[in-house]
């Protein structure tokens, strides 16, 4: 292998405790693997604790929002591209996946390698679209719809959509809401974040499997890790989980991935019912935030990804070690208030 | 399963009538010698004392209950009436242990 000087950008450098974004655990990932990589953290906010942690990420920059639209996006990357060489960009963000997605090509022309799906593909697997694709898994889903009104909350009981039920965003965010208010009170909150539509989706009660794995691009699912949620936070994220397999998961995945010949990370949400039926929760374009599982059980998915996208990858891995626990914690890190002031005004850590 | 011998009920059981957990998911489990039970497909684990982990290795090895209490008060000065209770409250615990209920 020749991967001494590969340099990999990595999104998502915000970790708020109890809901982080996946990138700082792609980058301790990366850190741990047999390849010896340079880490750039690539972030939205001055605050994001990813940019500073020298440990995982050897350079820091800030990006513009997703919302500033793809121009400035493109004109930033290729800003750093200059100075530092970018060999594989790894977003890790929904809500930047569409800008990504549509720029992949034109990365690809200057040298900067993605591995990710097509705008059809992604297309395809939108939240508004899990009723279809879980039909294709072969597993059920809890009905969703889309609204764009607040109004909904008003008289949803009359049209059958009793309380509690979930209340999302198009992108990203999750609240289960019990009344109107409560109802009205998430849609403003998410609108506000993620846009329009909002959707809203029938809760299931039971115990929450999930799957991250990578897609060839040709119907193939690599390296699956499995894992059971053991502890939550107050935003249903996991804050404790343990690696196990379950067939009937890997299944609906396998037949997701064949359907949508889905290229790139993903994870796939199930929740299982006492009766041990299985429901499609989510369908996410990137890796979780507990990615850092995969490399703990012996299947390190972002150096999978990395290898994927620059042709080495090998096929030879052994499957993900069984039993392995992850607990995740918040620390504190001190940074120089001169590093906080050049990520503000320079858009980099010194 | 840290409670499992902790009924008091004092009905008698019939081992003939007694349901037992699908031996795919029985086989499929780690059993530690400190008796800390994992289930690998959905990611359960609990505890068992000394006698659980005696009847969870039979009912492993395809033991049927009746072979199991016979084993039971062979090995451990208890008496049938009592081994009996004992390993139908066992059971049925460990289906709901099996099945992710707390019990």
């Amino acid at each position: 292998m020749t991967n001494q000087a590969l340099t990999i950008a990595i999104t998502g450098m915000n970790a708020k405790p109890d809901n982080p974004g996946p990138g700082v655990a792609v980058a301790k990932c990366l850190r741990a693997s047999k390849h010896n990589y340079t880490l750039i953290g690539l972030g939205y906010d001055a605050l994001d604790p990813g940019l500073y942690l020298a440990q995982y990420c050897d350079k820091g920059f800030l990006i513009p929002y997703p919302s500033a639209g793809e121009s400035f996006l493109i004109e930033r990357i290729l800003q750093i591209h200059e100075e530092h060489r970018i060999d594989v960009l790894i977003p890790c963000l929904d809500a930047e996946l569409p800008n990504f997605v549509r720029i992949k090509e034109l990365l690809q022309e200057v040298g900067i390698k993605t591995y990710l799906p097509s705008q059809e593909q992604f297309r395809f697997r939108n939240k508004d679209r899990l009723l279809e694709l879980a039909k294709h898994a072969g597993i059920k889903c809890p009905e969703i719809k889309s609204i764009t009104t607040i109004e909904f909350f008003r008289d949803c009981e009359e049209k059958n959509w009793e309380f509690p039920f979930v209340v999302k965003g198009i992108f990203y965010d999750a609240q289960v809401v019990h009344n109107p208010e409560e109802g009205i009170k998430a849609f403003r909150k998410i609108a506000a974040q993620w846009g329009l539509p909002v959707l809203v989706q029938r809760f299931i009660s039971g115990e929450e499997y999930n799957l991250t794995a990578v897609g060839d691009g040709n119907g193939n699912l690599l390296d699956p890790v499995m894992m059971k949620k053991m502890a939550l936070t107050d935003k249903g994220k996991a804050w404790a989980g343990v690696s196990i397999h379950d067939h009937v998961l890997l299944q609906a995945s396998q037949s997701l991935v064949r359907e949508i010949q889905w290229k790139g990370p993903l994870e796939v949400e199930v929740m299982k019912d006492e009766d041990g039926e299985y429901q499609l929760i989510e369908i996410n374009p990137r890796f979780p935030a507990w990615i850092y599982l995969s490399a703990g059980s012996g299947k390190n998915l972002p150096e999978s990804l990395v290898e994927l996208a620059m042709d080495q990858y090998n096929a030879t891995k052994k499957p993900a070690e069984l039993g392995k626990i992850f607990i995740r914690y918040a620390e504190e890190t001190i940074i120089d208030i001169s590093e906080f002031e050049s990520v503000v005004m320079q858009g980099s850590r010194i | 399963m840290s409670d499992n011998t902790s009924s008091n009920q004092e009905t008698s059981h019939s081992l003939d009538n007694i349901k037992l957990p699908d031996i795919m998911t029985l086989k499929r489990l780690a059993i530690s010698e400190s008796g800390f039970i994992f289930d690998p497909e959905t990611g359960h684990s609990f505890s068992v004392n000394e006698t659980g982990m005696f009847i969870l290795k039979a009912l492993q090895n395809n033991q049927n209950p009746d072979q199991i209490l016979e084993s039971i008060t062979d090995e451990y000065e208890v008496a049938s009436r009592d081994a009996e209770r004992e390993l139908v409250d066992f059971i049925g615990q460990l289906r709901k242990q099996l099945k992710g209920i707390q019990s």
